[in-house]
């Protein structure tokens, strides 16, 4: 409820809301004796200090019979979504309780009356049923149910397709149970949130009915038929009209804005809440930090941080450095905060985040020192990325060879002709066979591992010096996973550019990288070359984690090794270390004050006061 | 646990050799998906057509009463009434009224004469045009404005940036949808022909004349595509491809108009679609406001007038028109947009 | 239990093709084989929530049970963890709560979470949760479709020494169903390999590891990633 108050709309669509329900209860009692009262001195007049809004034909007073009339209004609006509603719902369950055949017929009705515009429905059964109050209800109330079929259908359907309906079926829960016990409670909602703008609707329908002289009969009158005699008049007194209609402007607009906004706070309180959280001491920069910047390093990151406001700080003072030719993973659990440097490190990081960093250098120039222009250059034809879900990586609308060139168009001068060679060869390049005819076609007529592919030779367009490569092969069958790791290190051998690997499947990174970056709760914990990740690692989550894994190597008489609790979601970070509280070697210092990323042999640093 | 599963049935050859290739999708299985779709999209509308048929047919029998006395009126001899039954063919058992009544109408004679006399097929033929225009100006307005407004108001407020645009945007068109085109109608007709005299306050005349209709009618439908493009928009910045897009820093223009506009534009003109055929039906409250000659006008006038015959033909174009719209946009949008029609086999 | 020449047609499509597979008492049966291949499909026929044709005998097929691969969207976010595990139960209303929390301390976690409501819980504990659900039906066969797929390694690992744990104390027979061959490697006592809706390989876990017959089988194997091959 606060939700709904909270910003203007629902402010004002509550308020109008209320104001309709109190004329409702209160107009009749108060002002129904002036609105019947004939007063043949005063007939058709407009707009005077006695009469606000003027009078009618018998001399009565409009402003009154607005006030009025808004009970009918309502009462009529609230009968005909019922019926719509009723008959709606009805008709949207029953596909799941009929027959195959006889479901697919009334589907398709649904579907079909869906379609139709609600006024022709509507004109349709006032005619039938007659014209008057009660057709024009019936009318309207078959206008909205098949918008109710329609909903309730496809909340029937997605819910008993869910996981735990299926799993209530197999425990023998029958099948009124399970209507009663799961889809009924979870289609409700949604339900009765369109019961308001369904509301607001029917009231506007009925309007349009009785202002078309199809609905309330006189001496009955509602704000439509209100309006009916009003607009006859509206040469010689316009303020007559304007009454009812400004009755029903408010009364759907009312109606319309809070349906939003409650379907807004539904939504809301839908999703996992927010906690909010004092916002921690921003990190100090490791001093001495890693990733010391070797000669002629690809990219140098130092103290990079990414913050939410709220003080959650998924990346913290992160430092890294990548050396033309080598393949670095970056390697931790979900939440670690891996991907989020790789879109700080590709500037990609979406609003509101700040990213900050005491150093961000790619192939020796300073990222944050170039002019615009330039570093829209540098970075289009330097970077090259890869995302994990190449199903999604591709734009659906556009052919495989113009998503290529366009690279080489903005950021090359290529021609048109020229870039679409170059798309051509650059496809092959990644053993994509046919690439003349691949580069004509859409994303969707590609397999996954050859959209990767085609993903990745869209980074070969320009001259890649650092690609970036985030859970590329995640989403694909081992056996393409292996062709596609491949394929990255033939790349970055034959460009000598520098390759970042994230990937939350450590075996993986031992197969492909020549180094490993292990992050935990947003900062590197251990970074080790990957020789030393199957039995060298130092830090106890390493070892955790390298042990927790099965392997095809891995003793079957033993249970694997488990990590108790859960990382730290990053508002959460204390001061200490943040893996003290699962650590088996933790002591009073591990909790209270946070250990740096330290040498610890050759190539092998380490951020655990235990380890040495 | 060794031996606990039998093998596969025997005799089978290895799967690695006698498995058929790879199915490569070529042109042959796309175009015939394509031709599937179309038949697909001629069947629904040819049974939705016939329904439509039977249901208009009803209608008549439906109306409590008997319509020949309805439309003759109380003061008619009996014997005119039962002449005129007879001359209506409502003496005959029901399935041959259905049949006679099919074969009219697919011989283009909608319906029987009216209380005029005036034949219902000249009436619709006269007036629809009218209807159209109205209704096709009215989508076109709404679109050209609503699409570039809704875009612009995906890309300022993305990621929750610009909180105060989202609230004014989002309480504006959430105002303007819920109200009905008969009020706009009304406000214009009193403020523009009748307070500043600029247009015409009715009729069809010149250009002029089409102005305010087409603004009554297009006001809610903008507002409506305008919320639904944001939506669309604010979707497709968040895709996997428009990243990829980003950190290959194309220029602003490209993004949007290459890579964002025509992945919005199937939901926009679905919805545009839908609204088209509110439109035609919508424009019934405008013509009545208006007094636009129109099928609406018409409409309205033969069911307060009890004209059954006028009013049964009336909606049977209405109704086919409907279906000829939705059938044009069904596969309109398969044209436009490939992977919806091969996703929703 | 014994599945039978089992196969599952979409129309034109044949997504599992005559699969006759044994699951013999308290083993676990690791099904292998990557995306399309027909696995999950295998696993709804003999759940019984897609038709088939076919036969499984040697058991009863009502008491079949199985989890899901999803965490988030195996268990009705309207009721509590402890309404979800008592929803299938066949003992007294009285007896309901205290077999709940039995079967939710059987896979290791706190009574107290009974109360809770789903989006209050961890993957790896939504997990937990659905087994119990599952092991409340006293099944005969319990199918686990990915059931460690969505979780994080260190997760995984717990849940895959409480399948391990469950078939030793309970005698539980188990289809276990994974695209991660190392996965099923390390729980399965039998490991069947699926390609294109059929059974390319069935055998004992060590030999069809160790000495893979068939040439999907060998290809599949070649491919798993290794920590310690570098």
């Amino acid at each position: 409820m606060r939700h709904l108050l909270r910003t203007p709309a629902g402010l004002t669509g509550t308020a109008l809301v209320a104001l309709m329900v109190v004329l409702a209860i209160a107009g009749p009692p108060i002002w129904g004796a002036e609105a019947e009262r004939i007063d043949s001195a005063a007939i058709l007049r407009g707009a005077s200090a006695a009469h606000p809004l003027g009078t009618d034909n018998l001399g009565r007073d409009i402003l009154a019979r607005v006030l009025v009339a808004g009970r009918l209004s309502l009462t009529l609006a609230l009968l005909a979504t019922l019926v719509g509603a009723v008959a709606g719902i009805a008709l949207g369950a029953l596909p799941s309780v009929l027959p195959r055949r006889a479901a697919r017929l009334v589907t398709g009705t649904v579907n079909a009356l869906v379609a139709f515009p609600g006024l022709l429905l509507a004109m349709f059964t006032a005619v039938v049923a007659g014209l008057g109050a009660r057709g024009a209800v019936l009318g309207i109330g078959a206008a909205i149910a098949p918008g109710f079929a329609r909903l309730t259908q496809t909340l029937a359907a997605s819910v008993a397709e869910a996981d735990y309906v299926s799993a209530a079926r197999m425990l023998g829960v029958s099948r009124w149970r399970i209507m009663t016990g799961h889809v009924l409670p979870n289609i409700a909602e949604p339900l009765i949130l369109n019961l308001t703008q369904a509301l607001g609707g029917a009231l506007l329908g009925l309007a349009g009915m009785s202002f078309l002289g199809l609905g309330v009969q006189p001496p009955s009158f509602d704000w439509g038929r209100l309006l009916f005699d009003g607009f006859a008049r509206i040469y010689a007194t316009p303020a007559v009209a304007l009454g009812p209609a400004v009755a029903v402007a408010l009364a759907g607009v009312g109606f319309n804005l809070l349906g939003d906004a409650l379907a807004r706070a539904a939504s809301r309180t839908a999703a996992p809440a927010g906690r909010a959280v004092p916002p921690v001491a921003a990190a100090p920069g490791e001093p001495g930090g890693s990733g010391e910047p070797g000669p002629g390093a690809v990219l140098e990151v130092r103290d990079l941080t990414v913050a939410f406001p709220g003080g959650v700080t998924p990346v913290r003072g992160l430092s890294l450095t990548v050396a033309p030719g080598e393949i670095v993973g970056l390697v931790g659990e979900s939440g670690s905060g891996k991907s989020l440097t790789a879109s700080a490190i590709g500037g990609l990081v979406p609003y509101p985040g700040e990213v900050s960093a005491a150093r961000l250098r790619l192939c020796g120039t300073d990222l944050g020192e170039l002019p615009e222009r330039e570093r829209r250059k540098l970075l289009g034809t330097s970077l090259a990325m890869v995302f994990q879900d190449p199903m999604a990586s591709l734009n659906p609308a556009l052919r495989i060879g113009g998503q290529l060139a366009e690279v080489a168009i903005v950021h090359q001068g290529a021609s048109r002709a020229e870039a679409g060679t170059r798309a051509v060869d650059r496809l092959g390049h990644v053993h994509i066979p046919e690439p003349g005819r691949r580069a004509r076609q859409h994303p969707h007529e590609l397999s996954g591992g050859m959209r990767q592919r085609a993903v990745i030779a869209m980074g070969l367009m320009g001259t890649p010096r650092l690609i970036i490569a985030d859970e590329p092969t995640t989403a694909l069958d081992v056996t393409v996973q292996r062709q596609i790791l491949r394929l990255l290190r033939e790349v970055t051998g034959e460009t000598g550019a520098a390759t970042l690997f994230i990937s939350h499947d450590i075996a993986v990174v031992a197969e492909l990288c020549h180094r490993v970056v292990v992050m935990y709760a947003g900062r590197v914990i251990e970074e080790l070359p990957v020789g030393k990740l199957a039995s060298g690692a130092a830090h106890p989550y390493t070892r955790a984690l390298v042990a927790s894994l099965p392997d095809m190597d891995t003793d079957r008489s033993l249970p694997l090794a488990s990590i108790p609790g859960h990382q730290p979601p990053p508002a959460e970070v204390g001061a200490g270390c943040a893996f003290a509280a699962r650590c088996g070697l933790a002591n009073d210092r591990c909790a209270a004050e946070r250990p740096p990323l330290t040498p610890y042999g050759t190539a092998h640093r380490v951020a655990c006061w235990e380890a040495s | 646990m060794a031996g606990a599963s039998r093998p596969p049935a025997g005799g089978r050859p290895p799967a690695g050799r006698a498995l058929p290739k790879p199915a490569v999708p070529g042109r042959a299985p796309a175009g015939r998906a394509r031709g599937a779709f179309v038949l697909r999209h001629l069947v629904r509308f040819a049974i939705s057509l016939a329904a439509l048929l039977v249901a208009s047919f009803a209608m008549i029998h439906l109306i409590p009463g008997d319509p020949v006395r309805a439309a003759l009126g109380p003061a008619a001899p009996v014997e005119l009434v039962t002449a005129r039954r007879a001359a209506l063919g409502l003496d005959q058992p029901i399935p041959s009224q259905l049949a006679s009544y099919v074969r009219n109408v697919l011989g283009g004679e909608f319906g029987t004469p009216s209380r005029r006399g005036e034949p219902v097929g000249e009436v619709g033929a006269a007036r629809l045009p009218n209807t159209l225009a109205l209704a096709l100006l009215a989508t076109t307005v709404a679109l050209l404005v609503a699409v570039p407004l809704g875009m612009w108001a995906g890309i300022r407020t993305e990621n929750g940036r610009n909180r105060g645009t989202e609230a004014t945007f989002t309480s504006v068109t959430g105002a303007a949808v819920a109200v009905p085109e008969f009020l706009y109608a009304i406000a214009l007709v009193t403020v523009f022909a009748i307070g500043l005299g600029w247009f015409p306050p009715a009729g069809k005349g010149g250009p002029e004349s089409y102005v305010l209709p087409v603004l009554a009618l297009a006001v809610a439908p903008a507002a409506m595509i305008a919320r639904i493009s944001r939506v669309e928009t604010l979707r497709e910045l968040g895709t996997d491809y428009v990243r990829l897009a980003r950190a290959k820093r194309l220029p602003a223009a490209r993004l949007y108009v290459r890579h964002v506009l025509p992945n919005t534009l199937t939901a926009t003109l679905t919805m545009g679609g839908l609204l088209l055929t509110g439109l035609i039906a919508g424009s019934v409250l405008v013509e009545y406001v208006f007094a636009w000659p129109g099928l609406g006008l018409r409409i309205v006038e033969s069911i307060t007038q009890k004209d059954y015959p006028v009013a049964q033909g009336v909606i049977l174009v209405y109704g086919v028109i409907v279906l000829v719209v939705n059938l044009l946009v069904d596969l309109l949008l398969g044209v436009l947009d490939p992977t919806s029609a091969l996703k929703e086999s | 239990m014994i599945i039978e020449n089992l196969t599952v047609r979409f129309g034109a499509f044949t997504a599992v093709d005559d699969v006759t597979l044994e699951v013999p008492p308290g083993a676990i049966v690791g099904l292998v084989g990557e995306s399309g291949s027909g696995k999950s499909t295998l696993a709804r026929a003999v759940a019984g929530l897609v038709p088939y044709t076919g036969e499984i005998t040697g058991g009863d097929p009502r008491r079949i049970q199985m989890v899901f691969q999803d965490p988030y969207a195996s268990l009705d976010p309207r009721m509590t963890v402890g309404a979800s595990v008592a929803e299938g139960l066949r003992v007294p209303r009285a007896a309901r709560r205290a077999e709940a929390e039995r079967l939710l301390s059987l896979v290791s976690l706190p009574v107290s979470l009974a109360g809770r409501y789903p989006r209050e819980l961890s993957g790896g504990q939504r997990q937990r949760v659905a087994i119990a659900r599952a092991l409340g039906a006293e099944p005969e066969l319990l199918v686990a479709d990915e059931i460690t797929s969505a979780l994080d390694v260190s997760v995984q690992g717990a849940v895959l020494n409480l399948v391990r744990s469950l078939r030793a104390e309970l005698g539980l027979s188990m289809l276990f169903i994974s695209h991660n061959l190392a996965v099923v490697r390390y729980v399965s006592d039998v490991v069947a390999v699926m390609h294109r809706g059929r059974l390319v390989e069935v055998g004992a876990t060590e030999e069809v590891v160790g000495a893979p017959k068939d040439d999907y089988t060998r290809s599949l194997l070649r491919a798993v990633p290794r920590l310690g091959r570098a």
